[in-house]
Order: C-alpha cells, then structure tokens, then sequence
C-alpha cells in the first residue's frame, strides 16, 4: 500500500502535471485536485504547485488563498496534514499565513530560471528527510516574485526554531532576506520554497542530476512509516 | 453611488525596488530633484447604498483581509464624494 498525494490545480498553475509525475516518481499515487472543489479526496498530503493561479493578479497567491480547496488545504494542515507549497505554491502559503513572512518582486525586477545551489539547513520536516543536514542540492529557480521578506522578529524566530529549511547558496538569486529559500511552520508539517525540486527528478531532464527526488520519498517515508 | 478608494502602499522598511527603478528613469528623461519614489496600488470601490459606519467596517475588513497583506503593505481608506467627482469632470 502506498499513500495518497495530492496536487492542486488553479486556474494559472502550470507545474502540476510536472508535480504528479514527480509523486508517482517516487512511487506514490498522485491525486489531482480542483481548486473548486473543497473534498481534498482523503489525501494524506497535498502540494501546492508552481506557477501563475489567477494570473498573480492582486498579489501572487492572494486570490488562490480565497478559493474553496485550501479552506480545507488549510484546516488540515492545522491538523498536522503535510502540506509542500513550491514556487507560486509557497506564495499561496505566505498568503494563508500557514507560513510568516511574504514574497515580493525579486529586487533586480527580472524574471530569473537558472539552476540554484541550496543548502538544506533542515533535515527533520515531513519534507526533508530523505536528505542530511547542511546537504548541498542544485534545483531549478523560475520566478519574479521570489523575494522572501519578514520582519526582524519573525526571521530571528525562525532562526531559533530551525524553521530556515532551506538558504541559497552562493548567490542569493532575488534579495530574499538572509538568504532564505524556503522555511516551515513551527511544527514542520508545512513547508514552503521558491525553487522546484520537482523539476529535477529524473537524470534525463533538468539539472540532469535527481536532487529534488528527496521532497518526495521523503513525505512517501513519512506517510508509509506513520 | 458613493466612491470609497483604498490605497494600498508597502510598509517604509519593505524594499521596493519597482518604485526605485521609476526615481531612476527621471532624470534620464529630463525631470530632476525627485528624491524618492515609491509604488503602490489604489482601488477604487462603488458602493451600493449608503457609506455608513458598517459600510466603511467593511471595506476596512476587505481592505485588511484582501486588497492588502499586512505583513508588508500599509493601506488607508477614504470616502469620495461621487456627486463632486462628476461635477469637477463635466467642468473641465
């Protein structure tokens, strides 16, 4: 028996068929979900996909925040439910405020896609454990709004905690604030970052290596074992 | 109708490199000594019936939950009197 994941689909998503196939890479079965629909089909974990929901209009993942699939995205991640937000899936989840702190316009205002060195500062989430800590992976970065922002309270609170999941290394691609690439809520169940692991899950595309693999054997060990 | 307009502008400590980008095009197209410019976003509602003190809690409440994030935007609400508008425009 495996476990369920599901991917949610926005008007404007665009890496959810790229996210199902990572899932059943890793040997889960993908379960899409309408973002119309509030029944999240007894999944035990969802993703939020990358992209473009309602075109970022307002702010990016303002108005998907609103729609009837994350009311319950969002009561059942309070319950302890794991829940991936990747790219515009990130943005959605800084929305919510299941995660602090929000995304802004990188601050060179230009669309980057490039690969990205990140450092996994955080190897106990539902997310990341199929990695160590301080473990080096190389992922693709595609975004305009991927400058992560909080306040001076919030980023040391998030230090203390070990809720810095992820930080880039060698260049900070956007001005995120200190280096911040992706972080967790305070119970790890929840995690969010800009840069697309499940674009690099098979040698023959991508990055050619399998670095973002991890994410989801990862929750596929956490599901499983549980 | 009345007109009630919510301007919505990211907090001074937020970075904002949009309004950055605009301050330094000005001089480049000939317009000097503006200092500093920042972007923000103004909306502007048409309310039905009256704007009264539970019509103007209420588009607060949109403006707070919605058309701003107050993690890193600040937003200010005002009453525009509709009648006045149409006046100045069959003015000028």
């Amino acid at each position: 028996m495996t476990a369920r994941v599901g991917v949610v689909t926005f008007p404007g998503t665009l890496d959810d068929r790229d996210t199902q196939r990572a899932v059943r890479t890793a040997g889960l079965e993908a379960v899409p979900l309408w973002h119309r629909d509030k029944d999240l089909k007894q999944v035990d974990a969802v993703i939020l996909p990358g992209g473009f929901s309602y075109g970022d209009y307002l702010r990016a993942g303002a108005i998907s925040r609103f729609s009837p699939v994350m009311e319950t995205v969002i009561a059942q991640a309070k319950a302890g439910m794991p829940v991936l937000g990747i790219c515009n899936g990130f943005q959605v989840l800084t929305e919510t405020h299941l995660l602090p702190g929000a995304m802004l316009r990188n601050n060179h205002l230009h669309f980057i896609c490039r690969d990205q060195k990140l450092r996994v500062e955080n190897a106990e989430t539902a997310w990341t454990r199929s990695y160590e800590q301080g473990q080096e992976i190389n992922i693709p970065l595609k975004n305009i709004d991927g400058r992560y922002v909080a306040d001076e309270r919030v980023l040391d609170e998030l230090e203390a905690e070990g809720r810095v999941v992820f930080r880039y290394e060698e260049l900070n691609p956007n001005g995120s604030l200190r280096d911040i690439a992706g972080i967790s809520n305070a119970e790890g169940n929840v995690v969010g970052l800009m840069p697309h692991p499940e674009h690099a899950v098979e040698p023959l595309i991508g990055t050619g290596r399998t670095d973002g693999l991890g994410f989801f054997t990862s929750i596929l060990k956490r599901l499983v074992s549980a | 109708m009345a007109r009630v307009v919510v301007d919505v502008m990211l907090k001074p400590e937020i970075l904002d490199p949009q309004g950055q980008a605009v301050q330094r095009a000005l001089p480049r197209l000939g317009f000097e000594g503006i200092a500093d410019v920042r972007q923000g976003k103004r909306f502007e509602l048409e309310v039905e019936g009256p704007v009264d003190d539970a019509a103007l809690a209420r588009i607060h409440e949109i403006a707070e939950t919605f058309l701003a994030n107050t993690v890193i935007e600040d937003f200010d609400v005002k009453v525009e009197a509709a009648e006045a508008d149409a006046a100045a425009k069959a003015e000028s």
